[in-house]
C-alpha cells in the first residue's frame, strides 16, 4: 500500500517535530538532573539568610528548616493558603518563632510579612518579602529602602499597650511618612495580628519537638 | 565567510535601521515593564541578548532538517528549551546574578523578538551571521532600554545606577550618581504611564530624525524625484 504525497510529508514533519521534542526533553532532563542539588541547596541557604534577619543565627542550635511547619490558614495572620512557622531551639528549649504572615490591606493588596518572635512575644524583627506598594511612596517598608520596619523590633502586645499599636497618625507609637499611610498602617496591624497569633497559640509552639521532627 | 561591509550592515540593521524598540516596536511589554531605571534596564538587555545569540545560532544550525510548514513550532520548541536550561544553568551556577536576572529569563521565552529574529533572520541564513545578526539587535534593544531607563529615573527619581549594588553586591552602594541633588522625585516617570509617554517621545526624536535626513538629501538634488 502507497502512501500519498501529502501523507508522507505528513508523516516526515510528524517525526521530525518528534525528534525535536525528544532531544529537548533530553536535554532539559540532564540539565535538570544536573542543577537541582545546587539550586535546592542555594535556595535553603537563601530561606536561611532571610530567616537570619529576622532571628540571629546565634540564638538557637537546631536545624531550623527542618522544624517547619504549615500553619493552616488564619485571619489573624491574614493568610488565605497556609503559611511557613520554624521554630528556633537551644538546648532543645523554643527560644522564638518566625512565622509568615500577611498584611491583606496595603495600598496596592497583599504585602508578605516575615516576623520572628521570641518566645516572651516581644518581636525580634519584621521584614516584608513581596509587596506591590507605590515606589518610591509606599515602599519604605521594605528594609533595602529604609529602616522604618525596625521600629517593631522590642515591642510586644503590652509595650506599647493595645490602643497605642497604630501609626503616629491614629494616635499611636509607630510613625509614618506623610503621603502614605495605608501602608504602614496595614503593616502596623498585621504585625499585632500576627503577636495575637502567637499569644494564642505560645503553649503549642513552646512544647518539645514532636518525635516525626526529632527522627528527621 | 564573512565581509567586512556585511557585518557592519548588520550592526546598522539592528541597532538603527531596524531597532526592535524604536523602530519595529516589537517587545515593547518587557520593554516598558523593566526600563523604570538603569540598572533594571541593562540586565534586561543583555540577558535578551544573550538568549537571542543562542537561539537564533540554534536556529540556524538546523535549519535544513526543519521542513517548512513545521519550523514554527520547532522554532518554538528550540527556544523554550534553550531559555529553560539557560535559565536552569544560571540559577545553579551564577546565582547572585540569577536573583537579578532571574525574573526577566522565563519573560524573554515570551518576548516576540526572539521568534521573530529566528523565523526572519536564523531560518534561512549560516549560523554566523544568525548569532551576529541576534547579537546586534539585542544591542539595539538594550540601548534604547539604556536610554529609556535613564530617561524615566533621571526625571523620577534624579538618580542614575541605583539597585547596582543588586548586581555587583555591596561595594557598588557608592557607585549611584544623584544627578539631581534634593530632588523630590517625579512618580509619574517610573510608573508605567511614564514608560509609554517616554517611548513615544523618543520614537518621535528617531522619526523626527530620520525625517531630516531624507529632508537633506532632497536638498543636495533637488530635481531628482
Amino acid at each position: 500500500m502507497s502512501m500519498t504525497a501529502a501523507a508522507r510529508n505528513a508523516f516526515r514533519a510528524g517525526t521530525v517535530l518528534l525528534l525535536f521534542a525528544l532531544v529537548g526533553t533530553a536535554m532539559l532532563a540532564f540539565t535538570h538532573d544536573r542543577t537541582e542539588p545546587v539550586i535546592t541547596r542555594s535556595q535553603q541557604a537563601e530561606k536561611l539568610a532571610l530567616i537570619n534577619q529576622v532571628l540571629p543565627a546565634s540564638s538557637y542550635d537546631n536545624d531550623l528548616l527542618a522544624s517547619r511547619q504549615d500553619l493552616p490558614p488564619d485571619d489573624l495572620l491574614g493568610t488565605r493558603q497556609p503559611s511557613a512557622l520554624w521554630i528556633a531551639r537551644r538546648g532543645g528549649q523554643a527560644t522564638a518563632v518566625v512565622l509568615e504572615a500577611v498584611a491583606p490591606d496595603g495600598y496596592a493588596g497583599d504585602i508578605a510579612l516575615l516576623i520572628g518572635i521570641d518566645i516572651d512575644g516581644k518581636v525580634i524583627g519584621v521584614r516584608v518579602t513581596a509587596h506591590h506598594e507605590t515606589p518610591g511612596l509606599g515602599d519604605y517598608i521594605d528594609r533595602a529602602k529604609s529602616a522604618w520596619i525596625d521600629q517593631f523590633s522590642g515591642k510586644s502586645l503590652t509595650d506599647p499597650e493595645s490602643k497605642r499599636w497604630k501609626v503616629a497618625k491614629d494616635g499611636g507609637t509607630f510613625d509614618a511618612r506623610a503621603g502614605a499611610t495605608i501602608t504602614p498602617r496595614a503593616v502596623v496591624k498585621a504585625v499585632k495580628s500576627a503577636l495575637d497569633y502567637f499569644a494564642r497559640h505560645r503553649a503549642a509552639f513552646a512544647a518539645p519537638p514532636a518525635a516525626k521532627e526529632k527522627k528527621a | 565567510m564573512m565581509t567586512m561591509s556585511e557585518f557592519r550592515s548588520l550592526f546598522h540593521n539592528g541597532l538603527i535601521k531596524q531597532n526592535t524598540g524604536l523602530v519595529q516596536l516589537l517587545g515593547l511589554c518587557p520593554l516598558l515593564a523593566i526600563s523604570n531605571n538603569v540598572v533594571n534596564a541593562l540586565s534586561l538587555g543583555l540577558a535578551t541578548t544573550m538568549v537571542m545569540a543562542a537561539s537564533s545560532g540554534a536556529v540556524s544550525s538546523v535549519r535544513h532538517f526543519v521542513p517548512n510548514e513545521i519550523r514554527i513550532p520547532v522554532f518554538v520548541l528550540i527556544i523554550a528549551a534553550l531559555v529553560t536550561v539557560i535559565d536552569l544553568a544560571m540559577n545553579a551556577f551564577v546565582h547572585p546574578l540569577y536573583l537579578v536576572l532571574g525574573i526577566f529569563i522565563p519573560l524573554i521565552t515570551t518576548n516576540c523578538i526572539v521568534l521573530a529574529r529566528a523565523d526572519a533572520f536564523a531560518a534561512k541564513n549560516h549560523p554566523l551571521h544568525s548569532v551576529i545578526d541576534a547579537i546586534s539587535m539585542g544591542l539595539g534593544l538594550t540601548l534604547v532600554l539604556i536610554v529609556l531607563g535613564a530617561i524615566r529615573e533621571l526625571a523620577g527619581k534624579g538618580t542614575l545606577l541605583s539597585g547596582i549594588d543588586m548586581v555587583f553586591g555591596q561595594a557598588a552602594k557608592g557607585w549611584v550618581l544623584h544627578i539631581l541633588p534634593h530632588y523630590q522625585g517625579f512618580l509619574l516617570a517610573i510608573l508605567p504611564p511614564g514608560a509609554f509617554i517616554a517611548l513615544g517621545l523618543l520614537i518621535a526624536a528617531n522619526n523626527w530624525n530620520k525625517a531630516r535626513a531624507v529632508q537633506r538629501v532632497r536638498a543636495a538634488v533637488p530635481m531628482a524625484a
